[in-house]
């Protein structure tokens, strides 16, 4: 029976559950922190010292801990990419940025559990010989960067964070920073810029990789506010206690955001990969199902950044047979293991890990208008591709939604969607507008024909010339 | 305009300090690191490799002078790396070649530095998509109204899409309107409707001149350049903005609408309002000047000039400049007479009796011809000093453009200007009799009109009147740089040549044509007449100047060789 695995959100929702140090404390908090900051150092098996970092940074590593802000990118790898030999100081920065739409699971962990995010960051910095971190927290959430400031006082004030942690000698101080209010301030160039003061234009990479020269040109790490709490979790459970969490290269936890047309959307958290999209939607565990008589349509996987799937659509994944031979697989996309792996393998991702469930009820142009206008503001506008291109597919989703669309449409917006995508932009923001666009128009191709067709000949039966010509 | 030549590949030839690429094919062996806006060496890039290759990207954002700003993904190519075997070295084919693994992923060359072995296309069908994909969306909020922009003729866009872009674009939808006609400083407009936001502008104010003068402000394709809020953009150099501006967005208040570009005859010159000597464009039709640009020089002024530089050409069409040559008592006797009367008056004037003043605004080959004359006579010399303001950047104290070039050819004193209050000693204890002054007014350097009128001869050329010129027994109307040939010897002394743009007014010629005249009247000697022959003569016998002729000095200028020019 697929149910929840709380393990980040295990006390939160529990009642009389406070956002208080003294509360945190009670349930073990900081007991970790404690534990890592009396490490010594150890001499590996190879005969190697290894330094209570090195040794933290091998757990984190041995977890296969994945980001959980969007990429998936393997936090062990991230950090042992963070230039070490420059002299400079090394940022850490939380990216607690949570805007991608249908996502509200960061925000949960802040407001009802602060000092576990600053466990996870206390834990991180020292894994990485950082002395100054930042919490880069949406500007529309005031309240959390209120109790985010609340916990770090707290904090300080008995001997979590600052100068001489419990003792040990090790600084740390943390900062919150209140979002620009924009969308791109969570990607993490972007993001880097807008702590700098500056407009979130995303860096060109080369040669701006975070790693080696983030924020102020230095070497920084930007991880998200899951990630960093993932990471308590590793350091308490042991790296390889951890990765028996999930599925082989999906390991540990993850919080999935379930919204849209089902009976209990909310936030759940599960072993990654051991539960399917079937599962998350119509179990009484999670989603409970759709609405009376009504019928699945799409699902958007992974925040609206991510590729819909049809209802009703099969992928055909790779899988290992008894013995132990790969074998192609046809599934039904409900049948999907929810993890990183097999979503991308199904041509989308889990992205933000935000589940959106569109039924028969949603017209499906309306729903790609919805998207495609949110992601024409949000451009910062700096790459033609993504600038132009955003706002030229949001315009004729706009205008197919006001009675003035054309049967030629459908292979207009996939043309234009077309030219954005792939490496043609600095940042994946190129990637996160057209591939809506790109499926829904392609796989949903005939509703937007029938809406054009439709508005076609309604505007010849009433002759009323429309403002836009039929064909170029 | 755009300049867009980018600095110089220095390849040392040792291998460790070279790789190899190949460009659609062709190998190409490039320096490992060039100078980057800055002059730090970093890794070359693909776009220099290509450029190397003698291949074209086309390009909006990047400029050699500026930061790479990555952003209107132009010049977007396809790309591969050696594959490599188990024990890391490279695969081959059977030939030979390298086993290329092509990325799934295309790159900016301006900003993608190159690796040994890499393979860079620019010719696929991909890249040819991607480039009419870009332009296409560069054009579907554009006015498209090229016949009444001022850039035509020198539009990137213009030029792209016919070139890259293709013929009927898709877009059917409402245009985005933004403000036109924006006021952004004294010299500068802005339409914003035009701008493509490649951002040249923003990164040459803030990183060149360091006045982050200008910004974007709104998101997306609402993006909109702006000045901040409340600040005029009035900077020294704001008119570079207009040079680089890729399309018609910025324009020049002096120059829009005054001419189509492609009329415009375009001549090598050098500025003359400070002691760097910019090198730049004269853009004349019909022996008017509509506009200078600069010119790039890496060892002078870069891509850029000052903007009080630039618009210092409008006396050059003055009505009032002087046209005639004049001989107090008998009118207009012509050159002829004049120079005649002149050299018969020089030839009797005893030794130490003629003063020289000596503008260092005059040539090198005017000052030489002057210093021969001067010694000849055994006349006191000097120049005027003219100084003012100065930055970091590019612009000098010292006002002249010739300076060093008075000091090495021995007219002016040291300092520039200390020898002045002797020649007017000597006029008022009526020693000197006979005063020319070339290029000055004098009359507000200490040598008052009173004193002027106890002279018994007075020749002045110059090319506005002024109380000198109108003392004068003997005028004989000279040129602006823009209406003769020469060189000039900058603060660094280097040695810059400069072409005439311009023909003179009325009678005024060439100083360096009379004087040549003149000097062979008095001392009797030979000279060559033209000012090949005149610089290299001049080269030949100034010790300073050895060893440069006026063939090598090229387009961009020679220092000197010798050590002489550097004390
Ligand atoms: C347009 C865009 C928006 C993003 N927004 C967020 C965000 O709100 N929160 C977040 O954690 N990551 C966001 N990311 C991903 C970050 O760039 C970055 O990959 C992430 O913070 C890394 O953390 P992780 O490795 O812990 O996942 C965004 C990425 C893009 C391209
Ligand atoms: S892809 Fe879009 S959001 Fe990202 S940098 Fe380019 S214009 Fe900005
Ligand atoms: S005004 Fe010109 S230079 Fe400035 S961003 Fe626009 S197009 Fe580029
Ligand atoms: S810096 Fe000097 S030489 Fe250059 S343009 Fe300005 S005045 Fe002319
Ligand atoms: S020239 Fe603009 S992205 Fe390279």
């Amino acid at each position: 029976m697929p149910a929840e695995y709380r393990l980040i959100l295990k006390h939160l929702d529990e009642p009389g559950y406070e956002p208080t140090l003294a509360c945190y404390l009670r349930h073990g908090g900081y007991s970790v922190l404690r534990r890592v900051l009396a490490l010594e150092p150890r001499v590996s098996p190879e005969g190697k010292t290894l330094s209570p970092q090195e040794q933290l940074r091998q757990e984190v590593s041995l977890s296969g801990l994945r980001g959980r802000g969007g990429a998936g990118f393997s936090t062990g790898m991230k950090w042992s990419l963070v230039d070490r030999k420059s002299g400079k100081p090394i940022y850490l920065i939380c990216n607690a940025d949570e805007s991608e739409p249908g996502t509200f699971k960061d925000r949960q962990i802040i407001h009802k559990d602060p000092h576990q995010l600053l466990e996870g960051m206390v834990v991180s910095a020292y894994a990485n010989d950082v002395h100054l971190a930042y919490i880069y927290i949406r500007g529309e959430f005031p309240q959390g960067a209120k109790i985010l400031n609340q916990a770090i006082s707290e904090a300080k004030a008995a001997g979590y964070l600052g100068k001489n942690i419990l003792g040990s000698g090790y600084d740390l101080e943390i900062y919150v920073h209140r979002g620009a209010g924009a969308y791109i301030c969570g990607e993490e160039t972007g993001l880097i810029e807008s702590l700098e003061g500056k407009r979130p234009y995303p860096r060109i990479k080369p040669p701006y990789f975070p790693a080696v020269l983030g924020l102020y040109q230095c070497p920084t790490i930007v991880n998200n506010v899951e990630t960093l709490c993932a990471v308590k979790h590793v350091i308490e459970m042991g790296g390889a206690e951890y990765a028996k969490l999930g599925t082989p290269n999906n390991t540990g936890t993850r919080i999935v955001s379930l919204s849209g047309c089902v009976w209990r959307p909310g936030y759940y958290e599960i072993e990654v990969g051991k539960a399917t999209l079937r599962d998350l939607i119509f179990d009484p565990a999670f989603g409970g199902g759709l609405r009376d008589g009504r019928k699945l349509k799409a699902i958007i996987p992974g925040g609206v950044s991510a590729k819909v799937f049809k209802a009703g659509e099969k992928v055909k994944l790779k899988a290992r047979n008894a013995d132990g031979r790969e074998v192609e697989q046809e599934v039904d996309v409900l049948d999907l293991p929810y993890d990183f792996t097999s979503l991308i393998a199904a041509g989308s991702m889990s992205g933000s890990s935000a589940i959106i469930v569109l039924d028969d009820s949603v017209d499906i142009v309306e729903a790609l208008a919805n998207i495609s206008e949110f992601f024409a503001h949000e451009s910062c506008g700096q790459c033609t591709p993504c600038r132009e291109g955003s706002l030229w597919m949001a315009k004729a989703l706009h205008r197919m939604t006001h009675g003035e669309g054309r049967a030629m449409d459908a292979d207009y917006l996939a043309r234009i969607a077309d030219n954005i995508p792939g490496g043609r932009t600095i940042c994946a923001f190129g990637e996160a507008c057209s591939w809506p666009v790109q499926s829904f128009v392609a796989k949903f191709k005939e509703e937007f024909v029938a809406k054009g067709k439709a508005d076609e000949e309604r505007r010849s039966a009433s002759r009323q010339p429309a403002d836009v010509p039929s064909a170029p | 305009m755009a300049i867009t030549s980018s600095p110089t590949a220095r390849a040392t030839g040792s291998p460790a300090d070279v790789l190899t690429v190949t460009v659609n094919g062709r190998p190409i062996t490039v320096p490992r690191t060039q100078p980057d806006w800055e002059g730090r060496m970093v890794p070359t890039t693909m776009i220099q490799a290509c450029e190397a290759a003698g291949v074209t990207v086309p390009h909006y954002c990047y400029h050699p002078r500026l930061p790479v700003a990555g952003n209107c993904r132009m010049c977007l190519v396809e790309y591969g790396v050696p594959a490599l075997g188990p024990d890391r070295q490279p695969l081959r084919n059977p030939d030979g070649s390298l086993i290329i693994n092509k990325s799934p992923r295309p790159a900016i060359a301006c900003a993608t530095p190159v690796s040994a072995g890499m393979a860079i296309y620019t010719d696929t069908p991909n890249v040819k998509a991607m480039r009419e994909g870009v332009l296409e969306f560069l054009l579907i909020n554009h006015p498209l109204d090229c016949p009444i922009c001022d850039q035509a003729g020198e539009c990137k866009l213009q030029e792209y899409s016919l070139e890259y872009g293709q013929a009927a674009s898709r877009f059917v939808e409402t245009k985005v309107h933004k403000p036109k006609a924006v006021d952004l400083g004294p010299r500068i407009m802005l339409d914003d409707e035009r701008c493509i936001l490649c951002t040249r502008c923003i990164r040459f104010t803030r990183d060149v001149v360091k006045d982050d003068a200008l910004g974007i402000v709104n998101r997306g394709s609402y993006n909109t350049i702006a000045a901040y809020p409340g600040r005029q953009f009035d900077n020294n150099y704001t008119l570079n903005t207009v040079d680089i501006c890729p399309v018609g967005a910025l324009t020049s208040k002096d120059f829009r609408f005054k001419m189509r570009v492609w009329f415009l005859k375009e001549t090598k010159s050098v500025c003359t309002s400070c002691a760097r000597g910019c090198n730049t464009l004269i853009g004349s039709r019909e022996n008017v000047i509509y506009r200078l640009t600069p010119r790039d020089n890496p060892e002078v002024n870069q891509s850029w000039m000052c903007d009080v530089g630039r618009l210092n050409y409008k006396w050059i069409g003055r009505e009032d400049r002087l046209r005639e040559v004049r001989a107090r008592g008998s009118g207009n006797t012509g050159w002829t007479g004049a120079l005649g009367e002149i050299a018969r008056r020089l030839r009797a004037a005893p030794q130490g009796s003629v003063a020289l003043i000596a503008s260092a605004r005059l040539t090198n080959e005017e000052l030489y011809l002057l210093g021969l004359l001067a010694r000849h006579l055994g006349a006191i010399t000097d120049s005027i000093p003219r100084t003012g303001d100065f930055d970091h950047i590019l612009v000098q104290a010292d006002k002249n453009p010739n300076s060093a070039g008075a000091r090495l050819l021995g007219l002016a004193a040291e300092p520039m200007g200390s020898r002045l209050p002797a020649i007017a000693d000597g006029i008022r204890a009526g020693a000197i009799r006979t005063l020319l002054v070339f290029g000055e007014d004098v009359t507000s350097r200490g040598v008052s009109t009173d004193l002027l009128a106890r002279l018994e001869t007075l020749v002045v050329s110059d090319v506005l009147p002024n109380p000198t010129t109108a003392a004068a027994h003997f005028l004989l109307p000279g040129c602006a740089a823009a209406e003769k040939r020469g060189s000039f010897t900058n603060f660094k002394n280097r040695v810059q040549r400069f072409q005439k743009a311009v023909e003179p007014p009325g009678d005024a010629r060439p100083e360096v044509e009379f004087l040549a005249d003149l000097v062979t009247a008095v001392t009797g000697r030979k000279l060559p007449t033209s000012i090949e022959g005149l610089f290299n003569h001049m080269a030949s016998s100034v010790p300073a100047f050895a060893g440069l002729t006026w063939a090598e000095l090229g387009d961009l200028g020679q220092p000197l060789k010798t050590e002489l020019a550097r004390t």
